[in-house]
């Protein structure tokens, strides 16, 4: 962007600076600390000037929105033409109850739903199994058959409202249950408009809902997409989440780099079955985490959507624009939230979400106040969303686009992120791949340690959080109330899966899982059988079972 | 005594297992031996090992509110097996649960943002009670 002779008289400039202003200073008064760094331990300067930058060509590096390589966002317009969607992770106790706030929430403007599934549900286990004990309603709503998610989604039009499921080992099941419910609103399948977080993947890493061992699960997860490819033009078939990874203690760039690494694992296994990427391609979709560090978020965003559109083309010669562009949605950093000071947590949010704005995002989920301490209560999850509507509304942001474009240092960042992802990229490639990584428990460890080294800056107050380790108060302000889930739901559930089991065609069940397990026998694909098993009322657990059992059950390696 | 015996354990279905690893980590380099379940464990499990293991102390990581009935489940265990290995808990567990926890016999629970520095002494201390 700047002749040669630019650069060296700002290098020169900038010497001079540091021999007589910067000097002065220092010796009066030295800086807050030592070493400045990002959080994946890479020195910040003091100052970022144009010589930081003169390796980037604008044209190629950074470009127009909508454009590859897509640095500036994904379309042309972004939110000049629309916000992002609005769409708050919901969902406990009963499908009655979560139905209740979906509308609550999209009576208050949001745009999308999102639902949050309990364990058992993720897990495929039915309420009534013995492993769901203690766990029914809990952390999002139990789902066990079609029943349940006819009344989660009872007056709310699937061909209006966009839903997105966060659901991986059992989300050919859900996906099914949805489509199911679609159609017996009048809404065909091709109108589906969606997203599926199907990333069985980042489960083996960071989460830990699995269910089936890698390989049949990937068998799946292309099952999806090969039908979705056919079936379901405006779904996205999968969020590869790197949202957990970061949870789990992962820095920036591991972030970045895993989640990538997982998409190539999840597109060369496609492409294996004879899928073309240049299809498919439109309907992946991404998940990042907004983390605290505002700067290298921004940069983070930036450079991740840039180094998928460089893979894509150059690995898997994706010609498709479409297919080129990373969309994501973002939730901020549940784990940054603290159980102290509780209303700090709002600040926080506001922060994080704002990063993510101004890196893009497609949609966005804001954490409540309260989510260190449980679920969010009807207050703390408005707000959650005010937040949202207030960056959107009132800050400014929105009007042009990708407004931190040219700033030296969210330019040098984001050109750093990419190129230390891509060096993790590389090595996990020679490590013969993805899944041979996670296999090894080499990417788990690697998370691990960052985690284990946050923690320890945390303790030495290397790293300060207002409220726990810095400004603390003695008597701590409580959120106040907490929103709890009655252990009579499970109750409640249980006696609903009896009623069904008594009143549903036991026959046709029996009939349907045993197609079902002959298509898995076969290497069939299996989302017809399961659609099928769903639309006559076997549980999600009858349908987990039958894979459990042609496939077996996953159990990781203790990485410590 | 000698090294003091630590049995981390996730029971239910929860994966959220950062807090556990790396309460494990900071015992183990406190100079502990610490055996971590990994995740997923019933109480049958984690009480079966605990004895195998022969350990001081066990603690819980639970995030997903199954708390109450999980951890009722594994000190009913210990009771039947007359096991007096005490028993500590960490995770999102809401302050007015605490009371009712400890009453049943959880000897301290941690709730997030508890140093590490505070969780090694009091298992130090609990465990040196033992």
């Amino acid at each position: 962007m700047y002749n040669k002779d630019k650069i060296n008289e700002i290098s020169e400039k900038k010497k001079q600076w540091e021999e007589t202003t910067l000097k002065k200073t220092l010796e009066k008064f030295p800086e807050r600390k030592e070493t400045f760094k990002t959080t994946y331990n890479e020195e910040l300067k003091r100052v970022y000037t144009p010589e930081d930058i003169q390796d980037i060509d604008y044209l190629e590096d950074i470009g127009f929105p909508g454009e590859y390589p897509f640095t500036r966002g994904v379309q042309p317009t972004m939110y000049r033409g629309r916000f992002w969607t609005m769409r708050q992770y919901a969902g406990f106790a009963t499908a009655e109850e979560s139905n209740k706030r979906y509308k609550y929430l999209l009576e208050q403007g949001q745009t999308g739903l999102s639902v949050a599934f309990d364990l058992p549900t993720q897990i495929g286990y039915d309420s009534d199994h013995s492993m769901s004990e203690g766990e029914v309603g809990k952390v999002g709503v139990a789902i066990d058959s079609l029943k349940d998610m006819e009344i989660l989604f009872d007056g709310i039009p699937l061909d209006k409202v966009s839903v997105s499921m966060t659901i991986n080992s059992t989300a050919s099941i859900l996906l099914s249950m949805l489509i199911a419910v679609a159609e017996k609103q009048g809404v065909s399948q091709d109108k589906l408009r969606g997203t599926i977080q199907n990333d069985i993947l980042k489960e083996y890493i960071a989460r830990g809902t699995y269910v089936l061992p890698p390989e049949p699960s990937m068998k799946i997860i292309v099952d999806i997409f090969e039908y979705g490819s056919k079936y379901l033009p405006k779904f996205n078939l999968i969020s590869i989440s790197g949202y957990h990874i970061r949870e789990a203690g992962a820095n920036a760039v591991q972030e970045v780099a895993f989640t990538l690494a997982d998409g190539i694992a999840y597109v060369e296994a496609a492409i294996k079955a004879g899928l073309d990427p240049n299809v498919f391609g439109k309907n992946l979709s991404f998940f990042f985490n907004a983390h605290n560090n505002f700067i290298e978020e921004i940069a983070k965003f930036r450079a991740a959507r840039k180094l998928w559109a460089k893979l894509m083309k150059n690995k898997f010669n994706v010609t498709n624009p479409a297919a080129l562009r990373l969309k994501f949605h973002t939730q901020t950093a549940g784990s940054t939230l603290t159980a102290q000071q509780p209303l700090n947590n709002i600040i926080r949010v506001t922060m994080q979400a704002l990063s993510a704005v101004l890196g893009g995002t497609q949609s966005l989920h804001t954490n409540s106040y309260d989510e260190a301490l449980g679920l969010p209560t009807e207050l703390s999850a408005t707000i959650a969303l005010r937040t949202q509507q207030i960056i959107a509304y009132e800050s400014g942001v929105t009007d042009t686009i990708d407004p931190f474009a040219g700033s030296y240092v969210i330019e040098a960042l984001t050109k750093d992120i990419e190129e230390k992802a891509m060096n993790y990229i590389d090595k996990i490639e020679k490590m013969g791949g993805m899944v041979k990584a996670i296999e090894d428990g080499y990417v788990q460890k690697e998370i691990l340690n960052s985690a284990y080294e946050s923690q320890l800056a945390v303790e030495n107050n290397e790293q300060i959080i207002v409220g726990l380790n810095k400004f603390t108060v003695e008597e701590e302000q409580k959120s106040g109330s907490i929103l709890k889930v009655d252990p009579e739901v499970e109750e409640r559930q249980k006696e609903k899966l009896k009623q069904l089991r008594k009143e549903r065609d036991n026959e046709l069940v029996k009939k349907n899982l045993l197609k079902l397990r002959n298509a898995a026998e076969n290497n069939e694909n299996l989302m017809p059988f399961i659609l099928d098993a769903v639309k006559s009322y076997a549980t999600l657990g009858e349908i987990t079972d039958v894979l459990r059992d042609v496939y077996g059950e996953y159990h990781e390696a203790v990485i410590l | 005594m000698g090294k003091i015996r630590v049995l981390v354990g996730k029971p239910g279905l929860d994966g959220h297992d950062r807090g556990a690893k790396v309460v494990a980590r900071a015992l183990r380099d406190a100079g502990m031996e610490v055996i971590y379940t990994g995740i997923r464990q019933t109480p049958e499990d984690i009480v079966n090992t605990a004895l195998e293991e022969d350990v001081n102390i066990i603690g819980l990581s639970i995030l997903s509110g199954a708390h109450m009935k999980l951890c009722e489940k594994v000190l009913k265990l210990l009771n039947e097996k007359n096991a007096k290995i005490p028993v500590f808990l960490g995770g999102i567990i809401p302050e007015d649960d605490i009371p009712e926890l400890k009453k049943m016999g959880i000897a301290e629970v941690f709730g997030p943002g508890t140093s590490l520095e505070t969780i090694i002494s009091k298992v130090k201390e609990i465990a040196g009670t033992n």
